[in-house]
């Protein structure tokens, strides 16, 4: 359904385009050997090269390489087997060498695509443009002085994949859509943690808007480095919405960057970024082409794990699943992994409804992670197997789904434990049966005067005589047999 | 290609490098000059060259991933002309 | 105990061997004669201290049977090597009070081949130069002077001035020096001794001050052919930390210094007599021709027919190349730092203050020939004609095995004859640089004296990663050159 925002003069269209920064899992740095984790010291993570002290040089880090293609391939993107590093000349005080070392006109990963799963479960590919590696810079910190700015170099040189799309996005919602996809991709991949409060993950939005029907691209801005999915989106709608009022009144969007204030929920213009840019790029002189063999290409794509595109297929071929659920249990890779561990041997639609129903409640209730489950998947399929073999109706299943929450216990041993077993002894439901029925002659009778809804009730006091430890079916069974001969 | 006073102010804005007033004209005379002799290279017929942005014939050396650097925050400031509690500082940044 | 400075690395070496004198003598010999020639301001800072304690350690390993290739000799190191806990200036003000706190790949190779560092050698500022004088500590002087006219101050050359200058006033018995387009080649021949640029890729280019990162090459000056040999030798070697250090482990040059050329075919390219080339320079390089056919080799005739291009190309990519390069002095970090009420102000006026007009000129030009719209026109268009003067070169070495030509137009010229005119300074490198461009290794060797008494070069260029044919055919040459003239005061 196209996003359409309604103006003073018409109907118009967004036109989005994400560029990410994705930051590679590795050990190391990009060009040296300094360590990449969050968080730490500022400057303890910070060799001689990453502070661009006179006279290093970089030399590059095998696995960023590794992972742009394994990322590449991720994309079904195209691998350059030669690529070229270049620098991007401009001063900033978190840019220590006075250049970017990154890819120009030759990056490392070319044309892709990325499939977005819309919520009515149908699908739409957006194209990738290219990927290319390049190094992250050290980081400005303005509000510790009145006056001056500290800068931390901990990040100077991390390695980034720089993932931009086409501008094939059209609304908020697709954007975010996009970015959902693109991390699951990228954890699935295991080339980057996704994590956007850490900036491990970063988004620069590309918008312009058109009257609905025109094909020309209009001046985009450019909003810089937002930090959360919903914050893109709000950011994408803001800036939209002012493009369209500034048409309508007349004037005209200057191409710009802008920064997105979450606080006010809206964009304003970079002061810093209002020099006009002349990056000067040319090959790294310090670095020569980047040439790898097809050979390394298939290690890695015969190395690759099953995608979520292609798992989400599966999970409804082989497990029949609608295709919303597969979506929500192939979104990470750890919960679709959870849910084939239930299903495995069993009725798989069972298994989804207990994954996607209590076991995801309960994740949310305790806070807990499913790295971290308050059930594991195995005394969950347990417990599914007690279900089956008749040991637990459904209600009491539930019942021992919360014990496991809270002890923490396999659901044997809490069956054995309370004494939750299911009763299926025909005696001992027919006493309960009998006992309910003496107690009420006066409802007995009413049900063989024809009002067989009454039946519901009696069923109810002989579970509740039981405590809920009767099955179900015979008591329903028995029952009618005997008010009703 | 000539430079005038402009052309220079805005590569020399390019390159942080202030210039006053008064040596614009000079540099722009410099410069041009330099400029007028290295154009001596369009009379190169260079159709079909391929550009060469290194001698070495080889490609890419790579290093393995493994933290071998870096814990020494005091070595990284030594040289710093302003430094507070472990930062680099500046004159403050507006973004 | 004066001699010991008139010593060759290679004798020097070897009476150390036999016990006939300790390090530290030979130290403190050179040291006096530092002191004494410090009129010459080839040394931008001095570590007496530092060397004695060095010369020390290497007489107790000399003791302990331990000594290294270059144990107990005294060197210089040019200030674009970093040298842990020691003042690296690069000539630059910017740079000034910079301590590095790690040592440069090739200096660190010589502290472990045993060699005694005097301290910080002069050079044009960020090596840019030809001539020693853009270097922000001040001039260096020439010992060398004109019989004519003995009160003129003549340049050493450069950018690596105090090196030559040094090394021919025995100061030090050899200097490092770094080549981007000439700078070792032409001060060894205005200062009458022998320095060879080896081919690109030889030596590390980790922890030298980066001017040209595609040209760069640190190589040895010294006073004699077998001197470089050894020295290049502990220079030399594939370093994991340089991405353009070739894998490849050096060989025993000294070993190449057979004497035989029998059979060799030398080129001598015509593109190499422009005009104004003086009679006296024709003369030496007629002269080594001669040399070189009476011991066995054959001269060719060759054509490099993009030389006369290389000047131009060599003045879009150096410059392009510095522009990136320096774009780090920015106050930040280290070196200078001029306060400003913003960011950009505290770099413009950091960079306006510690760059010499030189530098400033270059960085200007660089930062032009790479913007936008110009890209193609100057930075691209030099690459390819780069490739055209590097694929001259890889023709002609299919029928010749070297290479002889002058390696300067002219004798050293004084210190206050230097013109203003940057492109006309720049003619000084007109037969040094297309060497450059192609990465081969060039070798310059004294070969004679001009009329006026002041050395002259000629320049040997070899094929890549083929040092050892060039120390060849010039350990030759220096024979039948039996350049045995002088500086004033040695």
């Amino acid at each position: 359904m196209a996003y359409i925002i309604q103006g003073e003069t018409g109907d118009w269209e967004i036109v989005i385009g994400l560029e990410v920064h994705a930051q590679v899992i590795s050990k190391a740095k990009l060009f040296s050997g300094a360590a990449t984790e969050f968080g730490a010291e500022p400057n303890t993570q910070v060799s001689f090269v990453d502070a661009a002290m006179p006279g290093m040089l970089p030399v590059i880090n095998e696995i960023c390489v590794e992972q742009a293609v394994r990322t590449g391939l991720g994309l079904r993107a195209k691998i350059n087997l030669t690529s070229v590093f270049a620098r991007k000349n401009y001063f900033y005080a978190d840019l220590p060498q006075g250049y970017q070392i990154s890819q120009f006109d030759q990056p490392i990963v070319g044309e892709g695509e990325l499939i977005l799963d819309l919520p009515d479960g149908s699908t739409r590919t957006v194209g990738i443009e290219r990927l290319h590696l390049e190094q992250d810079a050290g980081k400005s910190i303005h509000d510790m002085h009145p006056s001056k700015s500290f800068i931390d170099l901990n990040r100077s040189g991390v390695a980034l994949m720089e993932i931009v799309s086409k501008p094939d996005l059209r609304s908020p919602e697709e954007a975010g859509l996009y970015l959902t996809k693109l991390r699951s991709i990228l954890r699935y991949l295991g080339t980057c943690d996704g994590n956007m409060q850490e900036g491990s993950m970063r988004c620069d939005a590309n918008v312009s808007v058109r009257p609905v029907g025109a094909t020309e691209l209009r001046t985009r801005c450019e909003i810089k480095n937002v930090n959360s999915i919903r914050f893109v989106q709000q950011a994408i709608e803001y800036e939209a919405r002012r493009h369209i009022d500034v048409y309508e009144s007349g004037g005209t969007i200057r191409q710009e960057t802008r920064l997105f204030d979450s606080g006010k929920c809206e964009t304003r213009s970079m002061r810093s970024k209002e020099h006009a840019h002349d990056y000067r790029y040319f090959p790294d002189p310090d670095l020569l082409p980047l040439v790898i063999e097809q050979s390394f290409v298939d290690g890695i794509e015969a190395g690759l794990p099953e995608l979520p595109d292609d798992k989400k297929a599966r999970f409804m071929a082989e497990y029949g699943l609608n295709a919303y659920d597969a979506g929500v249990l192939v979104a990470e890779r750890i919960s679709a992994d959870f849910f084939e561990t239930v299903a495995k041997g069993r009725d798989a639609k069972i298994a989804c409804n207990w994954v996607m129903g209590d076991f995801f409640a309960a994740l949310n209730a305790t806070g807990k992670t499913i790295e971290n489950p308050p059930v594991s998947a195995a005394d969950l399929g347990a417990l599914i197997d007690l279900i089956k073999d008749g040991t637990l109706s459904g209600r009491l299943a539930k019942d021992v789904f919360a014990l496991m929450v809270e002890t923490g216990k396999a659901p044997a041993v809490l069956v054995e434990e309370k004494g939750l077993r299911q009763v299926t002894d025909t005696g001992a439901i027919e006493a309960a049966i009998d006992a309910v029925i003496a107690a009420n002659p006066d409802k007995v009778q009413q049900v063989r005067d024809g009002k067989t809804t009454l039946l519901g009730w009696f069923v109810g006091q002989v579970m509740k005589s039981t405590q809920g430890k009767a099955n179900p079916a015979m008591v329903n069974e028995m029952l009618s047999k005997k008010v009703l001969g | 290609m000539s430079l005038d006073k402009d052309a220079v102010r805005a590569i020399a804005n390019l390159a942080r490098i202030e210039v006053r007033d008064e040596e614009l004209d000079h540099l722009a005379g410099e410069l041009s000059n330099i400029l007028h002799f290295v154009e001596q290279l369009s009379e190169v017929n260079t159709d079909g060259v391929l550009p060469m942005s290194s001698v070495a014939a080889m490609t890419l050396p790579m290093r393995k991933d493994a933290v071998t650097d870096g814990g020494i925050p005091d070595l990284v400031l030594a040289n710093a002309p302003e430094a507070e509690d472990g930062f680099f500082t500046v004159p403050k940044v507006v973004e | 105990m004066t001699n010991l400075t008139n010593l060759t690395l290679a004798e020097a070496r070897d009476k150390l061997a036999k016990g006939e004198f300790t390090a530290v003598e030979l130290t403190q010999a050179h040291l006096k004669a530092m002191e004494a020639k410090r009129a010459l301001n080839a040394f931008i800072i001095e570590t007496p201290e530092l060397a004695l304690e060095e010369a020390k350690a290497s007489d107790l390993r000399r003791q302990a049977g331990t000594a290294g290739a270059m144990d107990g000799l005294p060197i210089g190191i040019k200030d674009l090597f970093c040298t842990k806990g020691v003042q690296t200036t690069a000539a630059s003000h910017i740079l000034e009070g910079f301590k590095p706190q790690y040592e440069s790949t090739v200096s660190g190779k010589l502290k472990q081949a045993g060699a005694v560092s005097l301290g910080k050698l002069n050079l044009d500022e960020f090596a840019m130069g030809s001539s020693n004088k853009t270097s922000y500590f001040g001039a260096v002087e020439n010992p060398w002077k004109r019989t004519s006219d003995p009160k003129a101050k003549l340049v050493p050359g450069g950018s690596s001035g105090g090196s030559a200058a040094a090394v021919a006033a025995r100061m030090v018995m050899a200097a490092t020096g770094t080549d981007t387009g000439g700078s070792i080649r032409q001060p060894a021949a205005f200062c009458g001794i022998t320095g060879i640029k080896p081919t690109y890729g030889r030596c590390s280019r980790w922890g030298v001050v980066a001017f040209a990162s595609s040209l760069d090459q640190a190589g040895p000056m010294a006073r004699s052919v077998r001197d470089c040999a050894i020295m290049l030798g502990a220079m030399a070697g594939f370093d994991p930390k340089d991405s353009t250090s070739v894998n490849m482990a050096a060989p025993d040059f000294e070993k190449a210094l057979t004497g035989d050329i029998r059979g060799l075919k030398v080129g001598i390219p015509r593109e190499y007599r422009p005009d104004g080339l003086s009679d006296e320079v024709t003369q030496v390089w007629e002269r080594g021709i001669e040399w070189l056919k009476a011991a066995g080799a054959t001269p060719v005739e060759i054509s490099l027919p993009h030389t006369k291009y290389a000047l131009a190309t060599y003045y879009i990519i150096a410059p392009a190349e510095c522009s990136s390069n320096l774009a780090r002095y920015d106050g930040l970090r280290y070196g200078l730092r001029v306060p400003g009420k913003t960011l950009d102000e505290m770099y413009a006026k950091t960079r306006a203050a510690g760059f010499g007009a030189e530098v400033r000129r270059r960085i200007l030009v660089g930062t032009y020939v790479l913007s936008a719209g110009y890209y193609d026109a100057y930075y691209a268009k030099a690459q390819k004609v780069r490739r055209l003067i590097a694929e001259d070169f890889r023709k002609a070495f299919e029928t010749v095995d070297v290479i002889l030509t002058p390696t300067a137009p002219t004798a050293a010229f004084g210190l206050d004859e230097t013109n203003d005119d940057p492109v006309t300074m720049w003619l000084n490198d007109v037969f040094t640089i297309p060497t450059s461009m192609a990465g081969l290794p060039g070798l310059s060797l004294p070969a004679g004296l001009s009329a006026d008494g002041l050395p002259l070069g000629l320049q040997l260029i070899g094929r890549p990663f083929d040092e050892e044919t060039v120390f060849k055919v010039a350990g030759v040459m220096e024979s039948a050159a039996n350049f045995t003239a002088v500086p004033e005061g040695v």
